[in-house]
């Protein structure tokens, strides 16, 4: 098992080493690109923002296109304000991203800065911001709710399971044999969560009652991965906000299923000096936390990263301006999505399987020495 | 700095997501599915502990049908072994009797032999008799006649009886 962490550890890190390293060198070739060019600095390719913009988070989804002849899929956006709830769809902001497009709702004003929605003062007519400060001058940052693309990407996922799980649920009202084809694949992953994750982790006893936490979080995970790898899809379990929401909810059943075993171990670690207890106490209340919280950062670094090489190869063709390099970044990004695919179900089962693994420590019954 | 700062909207529709979805399935999808699947994992279980059993049924009736089968071939030894016997008896016991019927046949034949024997003896005495007579008769006949015609007559007479 520690092995195995050390491996996923190590092949984490390396995998980030060479998404920055990536990016540095795309910046380097960027600038000169940009010396180049003197007087178009402004429309030359910015391989930071774009990368950024693709894996960031955004209140519309776009396909494709620029500016006002992009398609983009509005969403709608939903602000909780000082007073009260706010609701325009995205496609008020007119693909503006630089707070320059003021859209008037529930009588305040909103301006869409980097996809960060800011309300404006009272009396205020257009934001200024201070790009050193990296802060609105005259205006707010809105408690955003809205159905951004990575929420409405999670509703796809959450219809796709939906539709997956009760059609195969269906089947066994009908008989009670095993499904065929596609159906029998799904059962096959549901009986694999079953017996090689929950089983082994958690003990014979008390495994049962984490199955619908353990099978819906892997098969959320693998399959908003997937999605994500589709053209245009959005960055779902490669964004922090979703994978701390993940993360919380195993904190959460560790806590709550603790038994008193468990925060003996702890708090107070029997069999030891007791001098060492309260160091080991320091230190087993933070494993508490960090256990989690290498769960979130796993998840998030892995897809992220994923997608950054992935987007770092393709926009080598468009920094150099020759389509030659295509002959060389295209191979490359479509082995990179190749084994994004395997990742998907490694990132989902690892999961899946270090939750059970926490929950199976907080649970365990121990023999008494 | 955004990439790894949360955002409070998207942390909150990922958490009301999660239940809901949690919520749903477990409804739906994963009490049905997994109460199906250990059903049939259970009914499977059951069908080869049957299997098994019905197995150890058809090996103890096999083991039965052997011993029956040996039982039968032994008694079916034994009737023949019984039979060879009886046979056997049967031929001594023939053969026995019919040694002493034709010992007994021999014997009476050898007793009718020695009768007639006796009967024929008896009669050659008394044609004996009867001849000497004759050649007592003759020779006093001829007592006066030459005395070596008397031997020559006295042995014609004697080759006569032998060729009787």
């Amino acid at each position: 098992m520690i092995l195995s962490q050390l491996f996923m550890a190590t092949h984490k890190s390396s995998k980030i080493t060479v998404a920055l390293m990536l990016m540095l060198i795309l910046n380097s070739f960027a600038s000169f690109a940009q010396l180049d060019t003197e007087g178009a600095v402004d429309e030359s390719f910015n391989p930071t923002e774009m990368i950024m913009h693709h894996i960031g988070d955004s209140h519309g989804w776009h396909f494709f296109g620029e500016g006002e002849d992009s398609f983009t899929l509005p969403l709608p956006v939903i602000l909780w304000t000082d007073k009260g709830i706010a609701t325009f769809m995205s496609s008020a902001f007119h693909h503006d991203v630089e707070g320059k497009h003021v859209v008037e709702s529930n009588g305040q004003k909103f301006v869409n800065y980097h996809e960060k929605i800011h309300v404006l003062n009272e009396g205020e007519a257009m934001l200024k911001y201070d790009e050193e400060a990296h802060a609105a001058l005259n205006a707010n940052v809105a408690f955003d709710l809205s159905i951004t693309k990575n929420v409405a990407s999670m509703l796809l996922t959450v219809v796709v399971m939906l539709i997956l799980f009760i059609g195969l649920a269906s089947h066994y009202k009908k008989s009670k044999s095993a499904p065929k084809g596609f159906k029998n694949i799904l059962e096959t992953l549901v009986i694999f969560v079953r017996d090689e994750i929950a089983r082994p982790q958690i003990g014979d006893k008390k495994f049962m009652k984490f199955m619908p936490f353990l099978l819906t979080v892997f098969f959320f995970i693998w399959i908003t991965n997937l999605l994500g790898l589709l053209p245009g899809a959005a960055n779902v379990t490669g964004n922090i906000s979703v994978t701390v929401a993940l993360g919380l909810f195993t904190l959460a059943l560790t806590i709550v299923n603790g038994n008193k075993d468990y925060w003996k171990h702890v708090f107070w670690m029997p069999g030891i000096p007791t001098a060492v207890k309260p160091i080991l106490a320091i230190v087993e209340i933070l494993g508490v936390f960090i256990k989690p919280i290498a769960l979130m950062i796993r998840l998030f670094a892995n897809i992220t990263a994923g997608h950054i090489i992935t987007l770092s190869l393709i926009g080598l063709i468009f920094i150099l301006e020759n389509a030659g390099v295509a002959a060389i970044s295209v191979p490359f990004a479509v082995f990179i999505t190749v084994l994004e695919l395997l990742v998907a179900f490694l990132q989902a089962f690892i999961f899946t399987l270090l939750s059970a693994l926490f929950i199976g420590m907080a649970v365990q019954e121990h023999e008494h020495h | 700095m955004d990439l790894i700062t949360p955002e409070y909207g998207l942390f909150v529709w990922q958490v009301v997501v999660m239940l809901i979805l949690i919520f749903l399935l477990t409804k739906f999808a994963w009490k049905p599915v997994m109460k199906a699947v250990g059903e049939r994992e259970a009914s499977i279980n059951d069908a080869l502990a049957s299997a098994e059993r019905a197995k150890e049924e058809m090996a103890n009736l096999k083991a039965d049908n052997e011993k029956l089968l040996q039982q039968a071939r032994a008694e079916r030894d034994e009737m023949l072994k019984e039979a060879q016997d009886m046979k056997k008896s049967i031929i001594s016991e023939a053969t026995e009797d019919a040694n002493e019927k034709s010992e007994r046949i021999l014997e009476k034949a050898q007793v009718t032999i020695q009768s007639e024997k006796k009967q024929a003896l008896l009669e050659i005495k008394s044609q004996v008799a009867e001849l000497s007579v004759q050649i007592a008769e003759t020779v006093v006949k001829k007592q006066l006649d030459d005395k070596k015609e008397q031997m020559i007559l006295v042995n014609k007479m004697l080759d006569d009886v032998k060729l009787n």
